[in-house]
């Protein structure tokens, strides 16, 4: 009882709320603490953090919650970076001008690419996505269609201005990843508490009970593809404003395979879990460097345990909370359906089983 | 009249011959069962007709409206819902959710209005609740409400399945083998159950191999046996049926 109290009073809106609060001291209590540099490093691997979560959390509706096992998110996050950049070098668009158009072009291109692979199952899926990010990576590598500059990227895109502010300062750049980080997870939390959120899981845990509930199956699955393409494409835009250079080795199948980590071992279908995870993998990649080439060894090594050992990753999907108690008085009054409760005695049933 | 009429239909997977030239009606409001041995091909016909397979030849009328071939999600739309043999629940989701699901195609709230919880998307989702609670409370498991559907009782799983079928709001309800696994008493109440959910309006076709329940619940009975339809009508005539008896007890020869 005092455990399930203590759950409600904690509930997941209220943890992210005072995350989000600490999250906005960092900057000022990193230059109180008199950190070298003002925490430059420190906001900066923060900033690379931030960007990985808004990510990860996007594949999080593909893979965790829809379960497609999709291991080429980076390939909508360059769709969305490559368009930023170009609108905004090319054309001077400014770059939050450029963001729902980075969005949609990743929607877009998710939609063309997912449409006839949409029926392919777990590991003949992940084989598909795989290739999806390599042509992606390969054909920036050749400057597709004289746009993307080739193996040297794109360079000088400017700083985003906000309200006539130019976020130019690493302390900006944080509130920025971070202010649209928590937006993600304000709105990824209410579409997991939904209709839309629910018709995924179902789909995840049996796509033929789905089918035969009378959820269009294909439709939410690419649906899915595309929430979570637009939301890796505004990342981009984020990204590409924030390191000012893109190159198209940052989108290859390492990093893929960095957020389909992040997802698993934080937990799938889990908002903290998959925050964690972030901090976790991103922010030990430093660690990880530190053994050099058996870096994707200890990776690897780290990885096979946790299936092992929790399969369902760090935090489990957290289950959904009806109120119920607050509709109980309304629903027997409302029979207009020409069926009666008092058919059968309900609590009857009900009340053998909870005495077995 | 009929609200189902099932047009000389014919399925073949690879070499065989699963149904051969099925044909029969169902009347509205009434419960009809499907019965034969195993291997006649029943499930398959439930499975043509809720889209899950595609039949080689053949027509399904349902209101007089060719059905033949639509994909699942629409034939549960039109009002034709089902459970499966082998108990299909989302057992990781609690009980509520899995008859949220059978709701679901009757909620309107799409992307933009389930990510911003829009009045509309609440309103949608507080009626989809209270529905689900209703067709729980009617099939006995609304105490049961939060618990993970795994961790039900097999009979109740049946229930659950059934409970889930309904929120869809059906005309037309399609059950398979509904008493598979369950003991006298959850069987008999079961019966009753049957017998509510026609009062409401709702047709009923069932497989099953109880056959006292079939006797008990059913109007009219077809008879399968290798693909094909061996004989059709009340119970108490299915009963002395000596192709019927001898389907299911063979001759001695």
């Amino acid at each position: 009882m005092t455990a399930e109290s203590l759950k409600r009073r904690f509930s997941f809106p209220v943890c992210a709320g005072i995350f989000f609060a600490a999250m906005a001291l960092v900057p000022s209590a990193l230059s109180l603490a008199g950190v070298a540099g003002d925490g430059i490093a420190q906001l900066d691997m923060l900033n690379k953090i931030g960007i990985y979560a808004v990510l990860a959390l996007s594949l999080n509706i593909i893979l965790g919650h829809a379960g497609l096992f999709h291991m080429g998110h980076t390939a909508f996050f360059a769709v969305g970076a490559y368009a930023t950049a170009i609108l905004n070098t090319a054309h001077s668009w400014p770059v939050f001008a450029t963001m729902p158009v980075a969005g949609i072009l990743a929607a877009v291109f998710a939609l063309l690419v997912a449409l006839p692979i949409i029926h392919l199952r777990g590991d003949y899926l992940l084989v598909v996505t795989i290739g999806i990010v390599e042509i992606v990576r390969i054909a920036l590598e050749n400057n597709v269609f004289g746009l993307t500059g080739g193996a040297n990227g794109i360079y000088g895109i400017s700083r985003p201005v906000l309200f006539g502010l130019a976020l130019k300062t690493p302390p900006l750049q944080f509130y920025l990843i971070w202010g649209f980080a928590a937006v993600t997870v304000a709105l990824f939390y209410l579409l997991e508490h939904s209709r839309f959120g629910r018709a995924l899981n179902y789909i995840r845990y049996d796509d033929v009970a789905a089918s035969g509930c009378g959820i269009n199956v294909a439709r939410y699955k690419l649906a899915a593809f595309m929430l979570g393409a637009f939301w890796a494409g505004m990342a981009g835009t984020i990204y590409a404003a924030n390191i000012r250079t893109i190159e198209p080795s940052a989108f290859g199948f390492y990093e893929s395979v960095i957020l389909f980590a992040i997802v698993i071992l934080g937990g799938s279908g889990n908002i903290a879990g998959v925050l964690v995870g972030a901090f976790l993998l991103v922010g030990l990649q430093d660690v990880f460097r530190s053994f050099e080439s058996a870096r994707m060894l200890v990776f690897g090594a780290a990885m096979m345990l946790m299936m092992v050992f929790r399969p369902q990753g760090l935090l489990p999907p957290r289950r959904r909370h009806y109120d119920v108690d607050a509709l109980v008085d309304r629903y027997p009054s409302g029979l207009d359906e020409g069926f009666s409760l008092s058919g059968r005695n309900g609590k009857k049933r009900a009340g053998e089983t909870g005495a077995s | 009249m009929s609200l189902l009429s099932v047009h000389n239909l014919f399925k073949s997977f690879g070499g065989l011959m699963a149904v051969a030239g099925v044909s029969f009606e169902v009347e509205e409001n009434s419960v009809m069962g499907l019965i034969g041995p195993n291997g006649a091909g029943k499930t398959t016909v439930f499975n043509i007709i809720t889209g899950n397979h595609k039949p080689n030849k053949g027509e399904i009328l349902f209101d007089r409206m060719d059905i033949t071939g639509k994909p699942p999600h629409e034939i549960v739309s039109l009002g034709i819902a089902r459970t499966f043999q082998n108990i299909r629940l989302f057992q990781d989701m609690s009980v509520l959710e899995n008859v949220l699901a059978g709701n679901h195609c009757r909620m309107r709230s799409g992307l933009f209005s389930s990510m911003f919880h829009t009045p509309s998307q609440r309103r949608d989702e507080q009626r989809a609740v209270v529905r689900a609670m209703r067709e729980l409370a009617f099939v006995g498991l609304d105490a049961e409400h939060g618990t993970l559907a795994g961790n039900l009782a097999y009979g109740n799983q049946r229930l659950l399945e059934i409970a889930r079928a309904l929120a869809s709001n059906p005309r037309f309800l399609i059950l398979d083998e509904p008493a598979g696994g369950m003991n006298e008493q959850e069987t008999a109440d079961l019966i009753t159950l049957i017998r509510s959910i026609r009062k409401r309006g709702i047709t009923v076709l069932l497989i099953e191999h109880d056959m006292n329940l079939v006797m008990r619940v059913c109007q009219k009975l077809v008879v399968l046996e290798y693909g094909a339809v061996i004989a059709e009508g009340i119970p108490s005539e299915i009963k002395k049926n000596p192709q019927v008896i001898e389907a299911y007890l063979g001759t001695d020869e």
